[in-house]
């Protein structure tokens, strides 16, 4: 199969609207003539971008799990629960339903997020021929899953606003918190910042 | 006839074609299965209608109580800005942040835009600055997360249940149907209709 990149004719999309350019020469710095957006042939430094927000997520997912999300203080002393042991809570209070969804989002999304960017970086940076349709597809997934990982942020945020008794019963939002929802924004970036269309060049071995 | 326009997949870069599509109909690359494009009949007035609708009940979202608790006796309530003063009041300054940027600052901004947009459109006029307005609602539509905050209700009310009796406000309801109609509004968006009928008044 020979198929023609825009790439191998010279030919650039634009990323926000989609209107084809064919620049004359070495042109830099071009917008769009519609839309005015900035025209790259493949987003610019996209591999080491990813790497360094990948890496930042790799950091701060470790505390996003090991500091507590929730502190509930009542008469009876006070509990610290991790994103893990709230998750617990709600298996063992009968709601394994949420139980089950609260695990996906927030712990094998987050996970499976960082090894499949890891992967497509890994596959891309060894011009890997192998599967790109799929590698493809694993891209397009892991953009839109990300975001419901905000899921614990948001019930600590309710749970913060409404449980506010005094000395009855209050529960305030933890440090693993701000460590978790930096984790969801970093990968979401991290997902924006590959480029999947890198996973086609290797076909070629052209753009490397 | 002309030769129909180059297109290159956004996804894998394939340089093709555009066909024309029936109605409804949806155009996929064939190398990678990105989808290209779609024709949406009426795509822009339903765009427009989903938007309108979205924006009365941001507004109602916004203004009451989502839930409330009841604990014998002891009552509380809050409203999304109410969560967002919580967490500041918490020192959780920077995931106060994360909420009201999610949760109202971007699906305002989103909803602002796309009526700004598409009103004039359909009385037949360009807008202002419509190229900056169009790529501010491609970078903001990743950032609204109404459906997520739904989710997350749903989980912190099952919590509560346990230990109080749960009020469900108009809020809540309002934000359950806006989930709705961002989406619909999001999915029948036609950027190339968008720029063919700004062509077409130009």
């Amino acid at each position: 199969m020979s198929a023609v990149t825009a790439a191998d004719a010279g030919i650039l999309a634009c990323h926000a609207c989609g209107l084809v350019h064919q620049p004359s020469g070495a042109a830099h710095d071009l917008a769009c003539a519609r839309c005015g957006a900035r025209l790259h042939f493949r987003k610019p430094d996209s591999l080491a971008r990813t790497w360094a927000l990948l890496i930042a997520s790799y950091v701060l997912i470790v505390p996003a799990n090991l500091l507590p999300v929730m502190e509930t203080g009542s008469l009876f002393g006070s509990e610290k629960d991790t994103i893990l042991s709230g998750i617990i809570f709600l298996w063992t209070s009968g709601s394994w339903p949420l139980a089950v969804i609260v695990f996906i989002a927030s712990i094998a999304v987050p996970f499976s997020k960082l090894l499949a960017l890891t992967y497509l970086l890994v596959s891309v940076q060894r011009r890997s021929t192998f599967a790109p349709r799929e590698r493809t597809r694993l891209y397009r997934v892991l953009e839109i899953v990300g975001r419901w990982s905000m899921i614990d942020i948001y019930v600590a945020a309710i749970l913060t606003a409404l449980v506010q008794f005094g000395g009855l019963m209050s529960i305030k939002a933890g440090p693993g918190a701000i460590a978790f929802g930096a984790v969801v924004v970093l990968t979401m970036f991290a997902a924006e910042a590959f480029d999947p269309r890198l996973i086609w060049d290797q076909k070629e071995a052209k753009h490397g | 006839m002309r030769t129909p326009p180059l297109i290159a997949c956004h996804e894998c870069d394939l340089l093709q074609r555009e066909v024309a599509l029936a109605p409804g109909a949806t155009a996929r690359c064939p190398r990678c299965a990105a989808v290209l494009y779609r024709n949406t009949p009426d795509g822009l007035d339903r765009t427009l209608a989903y938007t309108l609708g979205a924006a009365a009940l941001f507004v109602v979202a916004n203004s009451f109580p989502i839930v409330g608790l009841d604990a014998q006796g002891i009552r509380s309530s809050t409203t999304l800005w109410g969560t967002v003063q919580a967490l500041r009041h918490d020192d959780m300054t920077s995931v106060a942040a994360l909420v009201f940027i999610t949760t109202i600052l971007m699906p305002a901004v989103n909803i602002g835009a796309l009526l700004y947009m598409l009103l004039p459109l359909k009385l037949g006029r360009v807008p202002r600055g419509l190229p900056a307005v169009f790529r501010l609602v491609d970078a903001v539509r990743p950032w609204g997360m109404v459906e997520v905050f739904m989710l997350g209700t749903l989980v912190a009310l099952t919590k509560l249940a346990a230990l109080a009796s749960v009020v469900l406000g108009i809020a809540l309801w309002s934000f359950a149907a806006l989930m709705f109609l961002v989406a619909a509004a999001a999915a029948s968006f036609d950027s190339r209709a968008l720029w063919a009928r700004v062509e077409a008044l130009r």
